[in-house]
Formats: C-alpha cells, sequence, structure tokens
C-alpha cells in the first residue's frame, strides 16, 4: 500500500501518485478533539500530538501539521501571544517600536527560547509514531514576512521604501533566526519546512521590489536549511512570480484562491507542485455538494501530471469549517483524485 | 488623471507632487481632490483588487496624498460643512494597515472621520454614541473579528445608536457573502471603494 510519505514524495517529481495528495492544514481542529480551549491545547506538546494524530486518523490526510501558531516566533524575539476562543492566537504588540530598535536588535536562539520547545517535542513524538509513512511539516515565517508581527505592517512598509540598511540588518537578524528554527525542526524529524512568505506575494508588494528583497532573501535562506522546503504565500497572488520564486529553490508553492489554478499549473510545470487552494473562508458553510465540486475543479485544473497537493489556500483551517465539511473533502479526494484522472476532459 | 496614477503606483514623489502644484495653479483644493485625487486613487485601489498594484504601493501613495492634502486643507472636526459623523476602527484583531490605508484615502478625498484605533464591540459602542455617529467603519483581517460584526450591531441597536456599517478587509475579498451574513451595510473590496459608500450614504441623507 501506498503511504502518505510516498504518494507526496510522487507528486513533488512531477509524477503521477495513486490519488492526489490531501493536507489537511487543521491547526485548531485538535482542540476541539480533545476538549480543550485553544489555549490549553498549545500548552503542551501532548495535546498537539494527540489532536494531530486523532486528525489523521478522522480525515486521513497526507501529512502532520505540527504547527502551532505564528506569533509563537515573536515569542522568540521577546513578543508576546494574544488567544481568543475561535481563532487564530494573534501577535501581540509588536517589539519594535521605532526603526532604530533595530540597530540593538540580535537573533534569538533557539536553544535557549522556552517558547519554541513544546513545537520541537511535539514533531519529535510525532516522529515516534509515524516513522516515515507520513510527512511532517514543520513551519517558519520567512525572514522577509516576519517583520508584519515584529513592527506592524505599516511601518514594515516605510522601512523597506525608506531605510534600505536598516532592511538589509533586519533581514540578517530573522535569516540567521529562521535557518536555526527550520534546521532544528528538521533535526527533531519534520520531513519538510513550509516557509511562510505572505509579504512577497504580488499582493502585498510588486514584482521589482521583490526581485530586490524578498527573493533574495529567501534565496540566502532556502539555501541554508537542511531540507527540503515549500514558500506559502498565504493566500497571497503568486502567479507572477512563479518563475522567481522556483529560483529561490524551494519546491512547493502554495496558491491563492483568487487566481486560476490551471493559469498557475501552466507557469509552475515541472518546475514547482502547487498546493492550495481551496477557500478556506467559504469553506465553513459549504455542503457536502459544494465540497465536492470545489475538490473535483481543483483536481481538473492542476492534477494531471502530478506536482499537485490539494490544501486550502491559506495554510490553516479556520476553526469555524465544521468536520462534516472536512470529511466531505475527503470523500471527494477518494473518489476524484484517483490516478489516472481520466474523468477529466 | 493617468499621469497621476503613474506617478502614484511608481512612487514618485516629485512628480507626484508637481503634478499636483499644477493641478492647484488653475484650481481650487477641492476641485483638485474631487477631479484628481479621488479617481486617481480610486484607480490605484482598483487596480490592487485586480492584482495589477501591489498593498505597499497603495499604501505609500495613499500616505503621499494624505500628506498633500494636509498642507492645503488642515484637518477639521469630523461632521463639519454637513459631512457624516463617521469613524473607522479595526475590530477585535490587531492589523492595522487596512484602516490605516482607508483612513489616509478618506483623508486624501477632503473626508474628516474618527480614528478610533482598534477597539472591541464595548468600546465601539462607547464611541459611537458619544461622537453620534452616521457612519462606522470597520476594518478587519481575521475571520473571527468579521464574526463579531453581528453582536456589534446588536450592541449599538441595543444602545439606541443608528449608524451605517461599511466593513473591509481580506475575510470580506475570499468570501462575497460574508458582509451580508454578518449584517452590514455594504463592503468595500479596496480602499477607494470607502469613498464612494461614503459619498453614495451621505447623498441619500440629504
Amino acid at each position: 500500500m501506498t503511504t502518505s510519505l510516498q504518494r507526496v514524495l510522487t507528486t513533488l517529481g512531477h509524477q503521477e501518485p495513486d490519488r492526489t495528495p490531501l493536507f489537511l492544514f487543521t491547526t485548531m481542529h485538535g482542540a476541539r478533539e480533545l476538549g480543550l480551549s485553544i489555549q490549553e491545547y498549545f500548552s503542551r506538546a501532548e495535546h498537539v500530538v494527540e489532536g494531530q494524530m486523532r486528525l489523521l486518523e478522522k480525515y486521513r490526510s497526507d501529512c502532520l501539521y505540527p504547527f502551532f501558531y505564528a506569533s509563537l516566533e515573536l515569542e522568540a524575539f521577546g513578543g508576546d501571544t494574544l488567544f481568543i476562543e475561535n481563532g487564530p492566537p494573534n501577535a501581540g504588540r509588536p517589539i519594535i517600536h521605532r526603526s532604530e530598535d533595530i540597530d540593538q536588535l540580535e537573533p534569538p536562539s533557539v536553544a535557549k527560547a522556552v517558547c519554541l520547545f513544546r513545537v520541537l517535542e511535539t514533531i519529535g513524538q510525532l516522529k515516534a509514531r509515524v516513522g516515515d509513512t507520513v510527512p511532517i511539516i514543520g513551519v517558519v515565517m520567512s525572514p522577509f514576512s516576519l517583520p508584519v508581527m515584529q513592527m506592524g505592517f505599516d511601518h514594515y512598509i516605510e522601512l523597506i521604501y525608506e531605510q534600505p540598511a536598516r532592511f538589509s540588518r533586519l533581514m540578517a537578524i530573522n535569516e540567521a533566526f529562521c535557518v536555526e528554527w527550520a534546521n532544528a525542526q528538521l533535526a527533531a524529524g519534520a520531513t519538510a519546512i513550509c516557509f511562510f512568505d505572505p509579504v512577497s506575494s504580488t499582493t502585498n508588494i510588486p514584482r521589482d521590489l521583490y526581485l530586490k528583497t524578498g527573493q533574495p532573501s529567501a534565496m540566502r535562506t532556502l539555501k541554508r536549511i537542511n531540507g527540503p522546503t515549500a514558500t506559502h504565500l498565504a493566500s497571497g497572488r503568486g502567479l507572477g512570480i512563479v518563475a522567481d520564486i522556483a529560483a529561490t529553490g524551494t519546491a512547493v508553492l502554495g496558491v491563492s484562491a483568487l487566481e486560476d489554478l490551471a493559469l498557475l499549473k501552466d507557469a509552475a510545470r515541472n518546475k514547482l507542485t502547487l498546493l492550495g487552494s481551496l477557500n478556506g473562508v467559504e469553506m465553513r458553510r459549504w455542503t457536502a455538494d459544494e465540497a465536492e465540486a470545489e475538490v473535483k475543479r481543483a483536481i481538473a485544473k492542476a492534477g494531471r501530471g502530478g506536482g499537485f497537493i490539494l490544501a486550502d489556500n491559506h495554510g490553516e483551517i479556520p476553526w469555524q469549517v465544521p468536520d462534516d465539511v472536512l470529511l466531505a473533502i475527503r470523500d471527494a479526494v477518494d473518489r476524484w483524485g484517483r490516478y489516472p484522472l481520466n474523468w477529466i476532459a | 488623471m493617468s499621469e497621476l496614477c503613474e506617478a502614484l503606483e511608481a512612487l514618485d514623489r516629485p512628480r507626484i507632487e508637481a503634478l499636483f502644484q499644477r493641478a492647484l495653479a488653475t484650481d481650487g483644493p477641492l476641485q483638485v481632490i474631487e477631479r484628481l485625487i479621488v479617481p486617481s486613487l480610486k484607480q490605484v485601489g482598483d487596480g490592487w483588487h485586480d492584482g495589477r498594484v501591489a498593498l505597499s504601493q497603495v499604501y505609500m501613495s495613499s500616505r503621499i496624498c494624505e500628506d498633500m492634502i494636509r498642507r492645503v486643507l488642515p484637518a477639521r472636526a469630523p461632521g463639519h460643512g454637513g459631512q457624516a459623523r463617521m469613524a473607522i476602527v479595526v475590530l477585535n484583531d490587531y492589523h492595522m494597515l487596512g484602516k490605516r490605508i482607508v483612513y489616509s484615502v478618506l483623508r486624501a478625498s477632503g473626508f474628516d472621520l474618527f480614528d478610533y484605533e482598534r477597539m472591541d464591540v464595548a468600546e465601539i459602542v462607547d464611541r459611537a454614541e458619544a461622537d453620534r455617529l452616521d457612519i462606522l467603519l470597520v476594518s478587519v483581517l481575521m475571520l473571527p473579528s468579521a464574526l463579531k460584526v453581528p453582536e456589534l450591531r446588536s450592541a449599538l441597536e441595543a444602545r439606541g445608536v443608528h449608524v451605517r456599517i461599511a466593513v473591509g478587509g481580506a475575510p470580506f475579498l475570499f468570501d462575497t457573502n460574508l458582509w451580508r451574513e454578518v449584517g452590514a451595510d455594504a463592503v468595500g473590496y479596496s480602499a477607494s471603494d470607502a469613498v464612494g459608500i461614503v459619498q453614495q450614504w451621505m447623498e441619500e441623507a440629504k
């Protein structure tokens, strides 16, 4: 029987596996499985391990996703996290209050950042449970996107345009941290690293600026990460920079529901595996029929020839998405994702 | 106008300033705003919605226009001269960029408004009542914040604050039915949409 890891590796090789791999990025749903609040759930590695294993059994996703929340990295820099009862934790106040603060900023040591240990413990325990059968996806924020939490998006945009020297220093700090954090997760047992880089999306900055800022930062960072990476634009647009992102050395691109998956597939063919692009916001009110139709549409546009993993388009399924919808997605992949995809006209 | 749009998208501040001064040489500030700035910012905003222009360009260009307008048309109290009394707020979450852009675009379009920064439902109700608002612009990034709008609407009505609510932010882009579901009166898909919504509501109130 084909394992999830074999299935994913085949599609990453731009070959057709037995069926389309499905990554259900359920981070918070494990809390519901265990009857815990989201804050309680993320307070212990054992909770997340148990939650991820229960979700794996329930939805038969082709990955484990030991991602806690993005602001964990801000915590490593001395910031804090704000929990809510029905959604992902938010970053607290920025740690860079004035751009001059960057002059004194230093990258935190992963080995000393206690807040990160829970993630490493989770990855290690999951690896002990599944071995090499199911890919374990670690997560980092890209050095180029982390400043949105570190200093606020408005001040960060101003920094990019107006203070190139301080921008470069901030990238050097964040790149050092990102590489150490990614490699620690790989050493703990992660199979690959999802490199969240929404600021690089053409939704957020123009391509010419990306080529001078986000792309070189990604290139410097990814080549120092000791394992495969997937770049995720977290719902942002990327069609205009597919080849530029491929040039960073990443293997996978998480794409937006706002762009045509068929056009993305043409642009990425044999260069990048596409990951996406089910609309997570709409998903919470889909019927089973709508879920099936969306799965079918995505597979029809991007499934042929491999190089495609079906997932939501943001990298995190909202808390509000009910089990019924996720199970309907699972069933639809079983029905329409089997290769060869002869049903496609 | 297209010349200004090009300069705005390129963030070419000297050229933007020159075009603005050239327009001011023949027209008053209000005419320049109406005929040049508002349509140009709308074109930039539409470009973002269509995927041709990036958020960083929208943000920086709106700030440049806001600065220029502030010099010739200093901020006054919201509600002056027959304008609607309006405010903008980030509801519950902590992502301020969208609100900042809409605020700048409205200021650059000649509107004065309260900036509530970030508030929860109870804080908004208190301020909306005290400021006797006609219009409330609500910006969110996170889906749970968008789903708080019905609670906000109910709390405002329970207090007897009858205000029209326009919403904007990522969840509404990804689910175009969401604004109706949460009971908003309008949705903006780009910052410049806020100008049209406010203008329309002010017309209707006449």
